[in-house]
């Protein structure tokens, strides 16, 4: 076979994933490069760069041993909380709200390091609780208490953005880790409820105006409807097949906000149409469809948590982003995963599927062994 | 309750493997749905979006269209436009007003009582509405203003056409000026020409009324621009369509020589044409300048024109009611002469006339000795009209006060104008409910009591009795307007009137400095004098100028063969020598225009220089005086209201006049002695008189 010619390293790698991925960023890329008025910089590059050197991390996170996932999966949750603590103590001294803790080199944003954190760490919980406490309170209370502590802190950023993927991930590691069903329906039931109470009492100002808005964006178009007015607008008049690359005119005219970030997707559908949108969709489902296959073969306990989780995360940001560029959803600042332009999304993502490509790893590690 | 069955780890994996699925599942149908969604937004609703965007991409720029010209009888321009560069801000896009007009102030050369000006528009001026900072830059500033744009948001240079009124301040009442619409207009209109900057709307006069005719269809403007407004590139323009023209019987040369004739005096001059009834000259001065108006009345104009005694925002050709004094008698002794009366038939005057046991009396109290109606004209003989009133009566005297356009309302494209009171018995049972006294003849034949006109009427008075005609006013030239009909008076009648009002300034009467300084041109005419206040207060000579006599001069030429017609007044004038020397150098001017220049240049010298430089004197020394403390102006429907109030006539006497009124010391004191030696008394007229060029 010609697989004999080619490196082992080399043909273990999940191609499967990692092709599509790559013709993602490189889509996105010509999405900047058209978005920066058809140039490469000030974005195009880095986004392109930024994905082979976050490739490189996730090859080799992919060659951690599990039991130094397993060993390390508390102190970092510790660390990153630790962390979170800190951005609000220099907010706090700063005034106003902080989400960055400047290294110097690079500003880091422990609140998105918690997104995968928060799994790793409910993924150990798991697996470590015995079998049998599955359906007792042993199950639910650490696991609250373990997301509660951040979630809590980056809701006091505040991020409510971040805070919801946190909680996301939790909630759907604790479901598949099989705790009773009705705590879940319960929980829905309570949230249904406490929704409106938190709309009224929790929510900043500008955080309920935001969902108002959404509620009916026409109602305030020069001001928090604008971005889903005009997001829409791009959508929409890109039609089947688009206005052509490099021919968006309400990116190009600065009508769409945040045209590089954000609404990246409402900048790719103006100039790609629906075609480049099925195509964008297409590769997230190829992703979460390896992402759990992944999960399902995976060995044992602690690993298909994991990958399930990872998947989930990628997930939650792709379904709100997506469902906040076409006007499902209230503007909150969560960026397309690959395509957005910006280094921390970008990390987090590829620490994901960096996590996921490792459990892959150990599935296979463990299936040559029984043959 | 479930049966607790031991929970082992195959019973979690596969509930993890059933648990993956749904979440499959869930993830999968959430990827539908975004799927449905896009191909709803991108192809359901395609057309609704495009749309939208097309809207977004292309801004349509409205250009205001070029006003249509205001044409004087020669078609020379009295409003036209000129191309200039221009400065406004729209509120809605300016972020810091104060440090945009920071900015502006420097480049601009603002002084603070502009930029205290332009915020208050900026205060009431709706968000939409463009607010103008400055017109009529020079290519320097304008240019340094469009260099800084990144940084002034909201700020908007542009090129255009703005109004001009060449002769400024000559027209104001005439024909009005612009001004950019205001909230109210915008409420009526709902067009969105109306907010586009550098458009102006007419406020007032002509501009107002012949609004639709003067505006034209604007253009447009293409641009693909930026969400800030930032210009990508020309689309297309669309040229606009200029407004019509509208061509007065104004003689442009004649208003605004009139309208600096006037000097210092606070006055009106009508002229008009006893041919057709077109108004060559309709001035009311002072006046305000249009040009400077079209911005907004800015703070120190308005403190200068409100606190002006001379009232300059009332157009008192049409506004202004007054007592015609003695102008009214060659029309009542036409209605003598209609009635049948003998012209040679005289009176005997002594200084007064005794009825009953009262005496009224003449101005002259020494009397005028044997007077019969020429004489009685032209010496203002008051006991000549009391005596033959009496035996006419008050009601043939009205009728021919109305026939000669007293009391008439003329359709002239002006609002609030003031019509008068031509008083007769009926009308006084009606007003006041008590009967006609002798003293009511006694007032009204010498112009006084409740007989109220406004300047137009004495004109159109003089034109028909100079003509015969049945004139009426006409400002739009029509060439081809019908013959007026004739008034049915017989020439006879009409020439002894003439001869006599001829004999008024070339004769023995009481205007001889009224000459007209060409060979060949008689001018006939006749003097008035109004009391203001009682004797009591003053004699209407001196004094408080508030409470000097108005003067009136009513005048035509040639007299032999009528051709112009003109009635002066000059408000507390001190009487009708303030008033015929304007008439005698505007009938000049129509005649012999260089040696009427000459004798209105020297005046100017003396007064300070022409209408506009004396405006900019005084502007400047409010300036200096008050600069940004002056209290803010107005806005336009305040102005308008105080205006409106300032142009109420005085309202009728509210209880019936009890007694007659003491004559104004009459005409020109100068003929108080005979007439062969009023040349020695020469009165002092508050203008100074012309050089005796006019004396025989």
């Amino acid at each position: 076979m010609q697989r004999a010619y080619i490196p082992q390293a080399i043909a273990r790698q999940p191609w499967r994933v990692i092709l599509p991925l790559t013709a993602l960023v490189v889509f996105g890329s010509m999405v900047l490069y058209s978005a920066a008025g058809g140039h490469f910089q000030p974005w195009a590059v880095t986004h392109v760069a930024r994905f082979f050197v976050f490739l490189v991390m996730a090859g080799l996170i992919a060659r951690v041993p599990q039991d130094w996932f397993k060993r390390s999966a508390l102190p970092i949750y510790g660390v990153l909380c630790v962390l979170l603590v800190l951005v609000e103590l220099i907010g706090g001294i700063g005034g106003g709200s902080q989400r960055w803790l400047n290294l110097g080199f690079m500003t880091l944003q422990p609140s998105e390091l918690m997104k995968p954190g928060i799994v790793l760490v409910l993924a150990w919980f798991y697996s470590v609780l015995p079998v049998g406490e599955v359906n007792g309170w042993r199950a639910i209370a650490p696991a609250v208490l373990l997301l509660g502590l951040p979630a809590g802190l980056v809701m006091l950023q505040p991020d409510l953005g971040t805070g919801l993927a946190i909680s996301f991930g939790a909630v759907v590691m604790m479901f598949l880790a099989g705790l009773p069903l009705r705590l879940f329906i319960g929980g829905l039931a309570a949230a249904a409820v406490a929704a409106p109470i938190a709309f009224f009492t929790l929510l900043h100002d500008y955080q309920r105006k935001r969902v108002l808005v959404f509620m009916d964006p026409e109602s305030d178009p020069l001001g928090s409807g604008y971005h889903i007015t005009q997001s829409k607008i791009a959508i929409g008049s890109g039609g089947f097949l688009g206005k052509g690359f490099g021919h968006g005119s309400q990116s190009h005219l600065d009508y769409l906000p945040e045209a590089h970030t954000d609404f990246v997707f409402a900048t790719m559908a103006e100039e790609w149409g629906m075609l480049g949108g099925l195509f964008v969709l297409f590769v997230f489902a190829v992703v979460m469809h390896w992402g759990l296959k992944v999960a399902s073969n995976a060995p044992d306990r602690f690993s298909r948590l994991l990958a399930a989780g990872m998947t989930t995360t990628i997930f939650f940001y792709v379904c709100i982003n997506l469902m906040m560029v076409m006007g499902l959803a209230p503007v909150v600042g969560i960026p397309l995963p690959f395509m957005s332009h910006g280094g921390s999304s970008m990390m987090t993502n590829m620490i994901c599927i960096g996590t996921i490509m490792a459990v892959d790893r150990w599935s296979r590690r463990s299936g040559t062994g029984l043959l | 309750m479930k049966k607790m069955l031991p929970m082992t780890s195959a019973i979690l994996t596969n509930k993890f493997e059933r648990r993956t699925f749904v979440l499959g599942m869930g993830q999968a149908t959430v990827g539908v749905m975004l799927a449905a969604r896009l191909g709803y937004l991108s192809v359901a609703e395609n057309e609704k979006y495009r749309a939208a965007s097309e809207s977004n991409r292309v801004n349509l720029t409205l250009i205001p269209p070029r006003r249509g010209w205001v044409l004087d009888r020669n078609g020379a321009a009295l409003a036209s436009n000129r191309a200039d560069f221009r400065v406004d801000l729209i509120p809605d896009r300016v972020v810091d007003a104060d440090a945009t007009l920071g900015t502006l102030a420097p480049l601009l050369g603002l002084t603070a009582d502009k930029i205290g000006d332009i915020k208050d528009k900026l205060d009431k001026a709706r968000g939409f509405q463009p607010v103008e900072v400055a017109s009529n830059l020079d290519w320097e500033k304008f240019a340094a203003v469009s260099v800084r744009l990144p940084e002034l948001p909201g700020v908007i240079p542009q090129r255009g056409y703005s109004r001009f009124y060449p002769t400024g301040p000559s027209v104001g009442h005439l024909v009005g000026y612009v001004g950019p619409a205001s909230a109210d207009d915008y409420e009526r209109e709902r067009n969105p020409l109306l907010i586009t900057p550098g458009f102006k709307i007419g406020k007032d006069g002509l501009e107002k009324h012949f609004e639709t005719r003067l505006r034209g269809v604007p253009g447009a403007r293409r641009v693909e621009a930026t969400a800030s407004g930032r210009v990508v590139r020309d689309l297309g323009t669309r040229e606009d369509v200029p407004g019509k023209p509208i061509q007065l019987t104004i003689n442009g040369p004649l208003q605004d020589y009139a309208a600096r004739r006037i000097g210092l005096e606070s006055g009106s001059v009508v002229v008009m044409d006893c041919q057709t009834g077109d108004v060559l000259a309709m001035v009311s001065m002072p006046s305000f300048d249009p040009n400077s108006f079209s911005d907004g009345i800015g703070r120190i104009e308005w403190k200068m024109l409100s606190e002006d005694d001379h009232v300059p925002l009332r157009n008192k050709v049409l506004r202004g009611l007054y007592p015609p004094g003695s102008t009214v008698k060659p029309m009542v002794a036409l209605s003598f002469l209609e009635a049948g009366l003998d012209p040679n038939a005289s009176v005997n005057c002594a200084g007064g006339l005794r009825v009953g046991n009262r005496v009224f009396h003449c101005w002259n109290h020494r009397g005028h000795g044997t007077t019969d109606m020429a004489k009685g004209i032209y010496q203002s003989c008051d006991v000549y009209f009391y005596h033959f009133a009496q035996q006419i009566g008050m009601d043939i005297i009205a009728t021919m006060a109305r026939r000669l356009g007293l009391g008439q309302e003329f359709a002239m494209p002006y609002p609030g104008q003031s019509y008068g009171t031509v008083p007769d018995p009926a009308w006084k049972k009606r007003k006041y409910k008590s009967d006609w006294a002798l003293y009511d003849t006694v007032n009204a034949t010498i112009g006084q009591g409740y007989m109220l006109v406004n300047p137009l009427q004495q004109a159109v008075m003089a034109s028909r009795i100079a003509s015969g005609l049945e004139l009426s006013p006409r400002l739009l030239l029509d060439r081809h307007a019908p013959q007026p009909r004739s008034m049915g008076f017989r020439q006879e009648h009409l020439d002894y009137i003439h001869a006599a009002m001829n004999e008024v300034v070339n004769g023995r009467g009481t205007a001889g400095k009224a000459r007209i300084p060409v060979e060949g041109v008689q001018m006939a005419g006749k003097t008035g004098t109004a009391q203001v206040v009682g004797l009591n207060i003053g004699n209407g000579k001196g004094g408080l100028w508030k409470h000097r006599d108005h003067g009136h001069f009513i005048c035509f030429a040639p007299f032999d063969k009528p051709r112009y017609a003109c009635a002066v007044v000059v408000e507390h004038g001190g009487g009708s020598g303030a008033a015929y020397p304007i008439a005698r150098d505007v009938m000049t001017f129509l005649f012999d225009p260089g040696k009427a220049m000459q004798v209105l240049e020297d005046f100017e010298k003396q007064w300070g220089g022409d209408v506009r430089q004396r405006m900019t004197t005084k502007y400047n020394a409010y300036a200096a005086q008050y600069g940004a403390s002056a209290p803010k102006a107005p806005d336009e429907a305040q102005a308008a209201e105080e205006v409106a109030a300032d142009n109420k006539p005085a309202p009728e006497p509210s209880a019936a006049q009890t007694d007659a009124a003491s004559p104004a010391p009459e005409p020109d004191p100068a003929t108080i002695s005979p007439p062969d030696a009023a040349a020695s008394a020469a009165p002092p007229a508050p203008a100074p008189s012309p050089s005796p060029t006019t004396r025989p």
